[in-house]
């Protein structure tokens, strides 16, 4: 056995080398795009340089071919790499695995199901296979020297990329931020949920997340939603502000280390899954949190 | 245009969910059933194509038990022209779904394949990508915006850091998220119409071979339980004393 650890940037490197320590076979590592910075403890490590990740058909087709003769060809969790490695296990016939969060042994995992309300414990049959990885599951690697061969993946397909948005601005990515602040659809607009939500998460050096609710009545951008169906979000500390705590918001950040809620309701049901609750309006509570934390 | 809309029964998403004493699997007794909510949305986006273009025709296809036409029924009533459930007691996995829906592929012959991005019992994320892969279709998954002109399919789709527009020539699979629409209410006359419709029934073209089994299904670990704090200063006292504040 013999595993391919995916990373589609460098930030993904540690992650997936965690995993690849935890899964308890032989890893390689290969690193889309970006420059090579540490090899965390594969076995060795390629580098494809790729400048921009092409859409799902070419870069599974490439990927199909670099992955000849593996056993687990592993990601972490992302909407891109669920695009991608489902394309690339149909291509190569492989078993998949999403969201693993746990590895019991080189074929049987655990992962999330039903919005995160139960935890299946799933055996793969047949080889190669497949896997997206939640990271907050797995210690991350150490950096290690490595010396990275460069490869060229053949990415032929026939989808075009005609637009898309930057991401990004300064905060840190949500699904590696340590520090999470989010809110909900109380917030009222986009002016007061960027002043708010987004003021108390530069306080704390967090990003920023939101609800569904948020994000469809246009307070908040679609890639800040987190839950079942948008981002999955594992901080140190998830501040919760006017969010009631759908089982579809709570499947996205019950991995977090510590989870705060701060709701007027004191029934709401984001109180059962939070470790500290504050019945407050939040437009008193976060003001008040942004006076205390700048002294 | 032809348009398949593969539909999946799922437990009720709205409601909690229990595993089985034994760990067997979900606890579905007195559970309600729904078509998966994510393929809804993409058979309302199909049955929208075919109010644009009336000459559109729409295949609602179902794997599963006898207890499935429930769905396909309600897909009809929604728009689908017509109906086909492939009817199993096996149960079939995602690379088995996939499988099992490019033989129709192979026999209906559609140009689009319209499906949810995700069914929101097993969160797999997987047949649609599967199903492209096998047939060596383009593929855009996570739409929130379709449109279909001259035989190339333009998909504004959700990615990790917003949204991008893919430009394909058809056939192709679409896989829809959130956002792409908000599914009609059915009236009764709907409802009524679509008893006459057809749905026909046969078994699969492919022999179950999961690739995967689930051993075990269990409740998550319990959080410890929740402490409430009376004001900020007291909840910054707290999260200091955690080390959870920089």
């Amino acid at each position: 056995m013999r595993a391919l650890l995916v990373a589609f940037d460098p930030s993904e490197s540690a992650a997936i080398a965690g995993f690849g320590k935890a899964l308890g076979v032989p890893c390689d590592l290969l690193l889309l795009s970006g420059e090579p910075d540490s090899g965390y403890g594969a076995e060795s490590a390629k580098a494809a340089r790729l400048t921009e990740l092409p859409p799902a058909d070419a870069l599974a087709a490439g990927l199909a071919e670099a992955c000849s003769g593996y056993s687990h060809i592993a990601a972490v969790t992302s909407m891109r790499a669920k695009d991608v490695l489902a394309r690339l296990a149909g291509l190569i016939g492989a078993a998949m695995v999403t969201d693993a969060v746990s590895a019991e042994s080189p074929t049987v995992f655990k992962r999330p199901i039903v919005a995160g309300s139960l935890v299946a414990t799933v055996e793969a049959l047949a080889s190669p296979l497949v896997l997206t990885v939640r990271p907050a599951g797995f210690e991350p690697a150490s950096p290690a020297e490595a010396a990275f061969e460069a490869i060229s993946l053949h990415c032929e397909g026939k989808a075009r990329r005609i637009e898309s948005s930057e991401g990004g601005g300064s905060r840190p990515e949500l699904t590696q931020a340590k520090v999470v602040v989010s809110g909900g659809r109380p917030l009222k607009d986009a002016e007061t949920f960027e002043r708010l939500i987004g003021g108390l998460a530069d306080a704390l050096g967090g990003a920023v997340g939101a609800t569904r609710a948020a994000v469809d009545s246009g307070i908040a951008p679609n890639e800040l939603q987190v839950g079942q169906t948008g981002k999955i979000v594992a901080p140190d500390l998830y501040i919760a502000a006017g969010i009631s705590g759908s089982t579809q918001h709570m499947a996205g950040i019950k991995d977090s280390k510590l989870i705060v809620a701060i709701n007027t309701d004191p029934n709401a049901p984001i109180f059962e899954h939070a470790d500290y609750g504050l019945v407050m309006d939040l437009y008193q509570a976060i003001p008040e949190m942004l006076e205390a934390l700048k002294r | 245009m032809k348009i398949l809309v593969p539909v999946k029964r799922v437990v009720d998403p709205f409601a909690k969910v229990k595993a089985l004493p034994d760990g067997s699997g979900l606890d579905t007794s007195g559970s309600k059933f729904d078509v998966n909510p994510f393929d809804e949305i993409a058979l309302e986006e199909a049955v929208r194509i075919k109010e644009r273009e009336p000459e559109t025709e729409i295949l609602a296809a179902s794997i599963g038990g006898p207890e499935c036409e429930e769905q396909l029924r309600k897909a009809l009533a929604m728009g689908a022209d017509t109906a086909i459930l492939i009817e199993t007691a096996e149960p079939f996995d995602p690379p088995g779904v996939a499988g099992e829906l490019a033989a129709l592929v192979e026999e209906w012959k559609p140009d689009v394949v319209l499906m949810g991005k995700q069914a929101t019992d097993d969160d797999c994320n997987q047949a649609g990508q599967m199903l492209a892969a096998l047939l060596g279709w383009q593929q855009a998954t996570f739409a929130s915006k379709v449109e279909i002109a001259g035989g190339t399919a333009r998909v504004t789709r959700e990615t990790d850091e917003g949204t991008e527009t893919l430009e394909m020539p058809l056939p192709c699979v679409i896989t829809a998220d959130l956002r792409l629409n908000e599914p009609r209410y059915i009236a009764l006359p709907g409802i009524i119409k679509a008893r006459s419709k057809p749905l026909e029934r046969r078994p699969p073209k492919t022999g179950p071979s999961p690739k995967t089994k689930v051993l075990r299904v269990e409740a998550p670990p319990p959080r410890p339980p929740e402490k409430k704090v009376g004001s900020v200063s007291e909840l910054l006292v707290e999260l200091r004393g955690r080390g959870a504040l920089p």
